[in-house]
């Protein structure tokens, strides 16, 4: 279990720039926890704090029991961790990597072979190559196998999926879905909103600060606007008309369609037939369920 | 004749053995936004290299901006626009520094400068940010700035690699306005994205698997053709073709 | 408590596995790197090389001038053909010692041939008769191969007599430095190139192999491991104390049998002087480690304060006795210095370590501050 109390983090001449501003949550065993919002929101500030590598400049964090500033060496043990950009030794083979991690946690690739199986056998057939020559999904891969290897407790990964294509986002979920059913904690944090719905729990963090904690659906429940989604010819000309328009509180692109927010004084027809008579084609207006990404354009606009 | 902005055939770039872009043949037209898709390491940098002129085909031919990209690459280079997510900018350097910087290396004038650094940041309401370094400017305003500056000269086309990686949803959005009205000055923008919303906003899309392009065309139109829902399960059935690592 | 007597000794397990993991895995990056492989294999066989034969260049426009209390027909030949010689420049014949150590004093002369009195009488009574060279030796490479010379003219005029008159007799040459007289020989560079090579090495190398942990990232992974600063930094130390050690001997014997240095102390002695030094050095290195965050500022800090003293300050180009006050002053802190100086005494003048002690006790001195300052210095956590 991860308990956080009131953490503050700021860096720069007398605290200039403000990382951590007031950051508190809980964390059950056995929970995939998200941490999501953009680069710069704290989310990598946070976890180094976690994973004791840098201090708190007031707050407390315990790991499993353990406060991550005086058992520090304790925390090291029992935790996972996975950098931002990929940390691991360009100039050794695979297996050379997974060994030197495993001896540092005083454990060999056999011992704990079955923790990591499912994931270091897809990289396994390119054990003698070295990891710099390694596409960018297989170094996330065996750096999540090294993250592994002494059995953590807690496994904190900080953005593994940035620069990550949309196919190989998915097997990496996948993976810590697997992972779960370990009884591990996870704690991962990303900038890509879509990926909320793989956590059990997810804490939106802005500007160092989290804006809302909650599982996924509930964030979505608590969704309080009435969100519409619109779709024609032209749409990025469409998308400006929409901004003129009265009843259209907020109104933003989402893939193909637009997602408005309306007031309450709004009729679908009107709107449908306003559209039409402004030569946008093909109308279609239809209510939607928001997403995590909606939650948090609206919770930080 | 249409105004082709890119018109390319059979560009193909070897490392030893392998064969990173494999016979691509493609064009774009004038003022399109062009999305360019693929998995990591399915030769999207490759290809975009040779585009702009910094790496050399072992095959093929083609144009860029009108200039031959075997014989004229240094015409080539000055004549389009490039931003990255990894660089950008000079961190160290303050905001009206990086636009004279950039504007003076594509050969602006010193008075052109700075009545369009004006502009710019008016536009982009900075006013108040001249004189910040960029160090301390939020991602969002960063990625605003460098795509103003990236266009700053007026390129025929301007290459974007990743430029949303990490970017607040609210000011991806506003990105991508900018890109639309850029497009809509007849700046030609080719850009990739790992978001799959973001593929939505182009005109047409390509999706690379391991080395050649898999699927082109707008994103309505490939929906329909791998009967999907969203370009996310365009690119899912396409990736999972993919043998290399 | 958490640990019974049995896991405390689990725990030196532990330890031990991850120093040897970590020495395994430093190694490699060595091995798999060419161009630092071909650093250091290349580095000191190239350097010793150099100094040996490229500096070790001809002298030219030698100033010389002679005292001859009685000249003879012997005397004269000899001066004749020192004189016609095309490298030196004759400057004339002194009146007496007091003027000629005036001359050299003012930095007039070379060199001065100083002819025993009744030469010719006692090479004929005798067989034997003494020519002293006094060479300027405050440039110890110049001063010694005027001296050289000068004994090559001589030993060729004398076979060319013995030829002539067919007695056997011998002409003893008597060679004198002065103005550095320590300096037994040109050979001072050898020690030099030790204190530069062995600096470097271990110095600029192992500060860059800690600082690219940290620009790598791969020292977040690290200090989030169980892994004790402690026992990464002295598994950092290993394979270059050994690769630093393999250069020693290579500039030893590279020394020995092309150059034909010889050793004259004490071997053991000479190996002992050689590991306090590396270990110095290496643990200026990690000291270097903990100042700078990036491998370009660790090549430039290391450059700037360790390499650059080494060639100005320590003794190996330029004599310490004839620098300003000042800059001998500075020179007590450049650790090379001391080594230089005690290797020059043990593989030179083969002095024993009753006459080094004080050199071998300033290196110690200087490894526990260095010791200090990294400790001090070293930080658990990322900031």
């Amino acid at each position: 279990m991860i308990k956080v109390k009131d953490l503050y983090k700021s860096y720069g001449k007398s605290g200039k720039i403000k990382a951590l501003n007031g950051v508190s949550f809980k964390v059950d065993d056995g929970e995939i926890f998200g941490v999501i919002g953009p680069d710069g929101a704290g989310k990598t500030s946070l976890f180094r704090i976690l994973a004791s590598l840098i201090l708190p400049d007031s707050g407390s964090a315990l790991m499993n029991g353990h406060d991550v500033v005086q058992d520090y060496r304790r925390i090291r043990q029992i935790i996972g961790y996975m950098p931002g950009r990929f940390s691991l030794y360009q100039d050794l083979s695979v297996e050379e990597n997974l060994t030197f991690f495993a001896t540092l946690f005083n454990t060999t690739i056999e011992e704990n072979y079955h923790l990591i199986k499912d994931i270091y056998q897809q990289i396994e057939p390119f054990k003698d190559r070295r990891a710099g020559a390694l596409s960018g999904g297989m170094k996330q891969k065996l750096a999540l196998s090294c993250a592994l290897i002494h059995k953590p407790e807690i496994l904190i990964l900080d953005e593994p999926t940035t620069g990550v294509d949309p196919v190989s986002r998915k097997e990496f979920w996948d993976m810590l879905a697997r992972l779960k059913e370990q009884g591990l904690i996870i704690l991962v944090s990303t900038a890509y909103m879509d990926e909320a719905s793989r956590c059990d729990r997810i804490a939106l963090i802005k500007d160092g600060e989290f804006i809302a904690t909650d599982t996924p659906q509930g964030i979505i429940n608590d969704y309080s606007d009435i969100l519409w989604s619109v779709e024609g010819s032209r749409m990025s000309a469409m998308l400006k008309e929409l901004r003129t328009h009265d009843m259209v509180m907020s109104s933003f692109a989402f893939g193909d369609k637009i997602h408005i927010t309306v007031d309450a004084g709004f009729r679908r027809n009107e709107l449908e037939q306003y559209l039409t008579n402004k030569d946008f084609r093909d109308v279609n207006i239809a209510p939607i369920e928001p997403t995590v990404e909606d939650c948090f354009m609206a919770l930080t606009r | 004749m249409s105004n082709k902005v890119i018109d390319v055939s059979n560009l193909t770039k070897m490392f030893g053995n392998f064969t990173a872009v494999d016979h691509i043949t493609f064009d774009v037209e004038e003022g399109e936004i062009f999305g360019f898709l693929g998995a990591n390491g399915a030769g999207k940098t490759t290809a975009m290299q040779m585009l702009c002129g910094i790496s050399m085909p072992t095959a093929g031919e083609g144009t860029v901006a009108g200039y031959d990209i075997i014989k004229e690459n240094e015409l080539i280079k000055r004549n389009i626009g490039y931003m990255s997510q990894k660089f950008s900018l000079y961190e160290d350097l303050k905001v009206w520094e990086n636009i004279r910087l950039f504007g003076g290396i594509y050969g602006l004038s010193d008075k052109v400068i700075a009545e369009k650094t004006d502009a710019l940041l008016k536009q982009l309401n900075f006013q108040q940010e001249r004189n910040t370094l960029v160090k301390y400017l939020p991602l969002g305003w960063k990625q605003k700035l460098a795509f103003s500056v990236a266009i700053f000269h007026e390129p025929e086309i301007v290459f974007l690699d990743e430029p949303t990686g990490g970017v607040d949803p609210a000011m991806r959005r506003q990105f991508w306005e900018m890109i639309y009205d850029a497009a809509d000055r007849g700046i030609t923008v080719f850009v990739t994205t790992h978001y799959m919303d973001e593929a939505e906003y182009c005109n047409r899309v390509s999706i690379m698997v391991d080395g050649h392009i898999d699927a082109l065309d707008s994103p309505a139109a490939l929906r329909k053709q791998f009967n999907a829902d969203t370009m996310d399960e365009v690119f899912r059935q396409l990736a999972r073709k993919a043998e290399r690592d | 408590m958490r640990f019974s007597g049995n896991s405390l000794v689990k725990q030196k397990g532990i330890k031990m596995k991850q120093f040897i993991a970590f020495v395994r895995k430093e190694f490699r990056h060595i091995i798999r790197d060419n161009r630092t492989l071909l650093i250091i294999i290349g580095m000191p066989i190239v350097e010793i090389l150099l100094f040996g034969f490229a500096i070790n260049m001809e002298v030219q426009n030698i100033t010389v001038a002679f005292y001859d209390p009685k000249p003879d027909a012997f005397t004269i030949g000899i001066a004749e053909r020192i004189k016609q010689n095309s490298y030196f420049n004759y400057q004339g014949n002194m009146q007496s010692m007091e003027k000629m150590e005036e001359a050299m004093r003012k930095g007039k002369l070379d060199l001065a041939v100083v002819f025993q009195q009744n030469f010719q009488e006692e090479l004929v009574q005798s067989g034997k008769a003494a020519v002293q060279l006094l060479s300027n030796s405050s440039d110890p490479n110049r001063g010694s191969i005027t001296a050289t010379y000068a004994t090559a003219i001589i030993a060729g005029y004398q076979q060319e007599q013995m030829d002539l008159i067919k007695i056997p007799f011998q002409i003893q040459t008597e060679n004198r430095m002065i103005y550095n007289p320590q300096m037994k020989s040109s050979y001072m560079f050898v020690p030099g190139i030790m204190g530069l090579v062995l600096m470097i090495i271990c110095t600029i190398m192992t500060s860059v192999s800690i600082v690219r942990e940290k620009e790598r990232g791969t020292m977040e992974v690290l200090l989030a491991s169980p892994l004790k600063q402690g026992t990464m930094i002295f598994a950092k130390t290993v394979p270059y104390m050994v690769i630093s050690f393999i250069d020693f001997i290579i500039i030893l014997l590279l020394s020995y049998f092309v150059l034909g240095v010889p050793v004259n102390g004490s071997l053991i002695l000479l190996f002992l002087v050689a590991i306090i030094y590396i270990t110095l050095t290496l643990t200026y290195g990690l000291t270097v480690s903990t100042l700078v965050d990036k491998q370009v500022n660790a090549v430039i800090f290391s450059a700037i304060t360790a390499m650059i003293p080494v060639l100005m300050l320590s003794g190996m180009i330029f004599p310490i006795d004839n620098m300003p006050g000042v800059l001998q002053t500075l020179s007590f802190i450049v650790p090379a210095r001391w080594f230089i100086e005690a290797v020059r005494k043990v593989m030179i003048q083969g002095q024993g370590f009753f006459m080094i002690w004080k050199e071998v006790l300033i290196m110690i001195g200087m490894i526990f501050f260095l010791l200090l300052v990294t400790v001090a210095n070293t930080k658990k956590r990322l900031e």
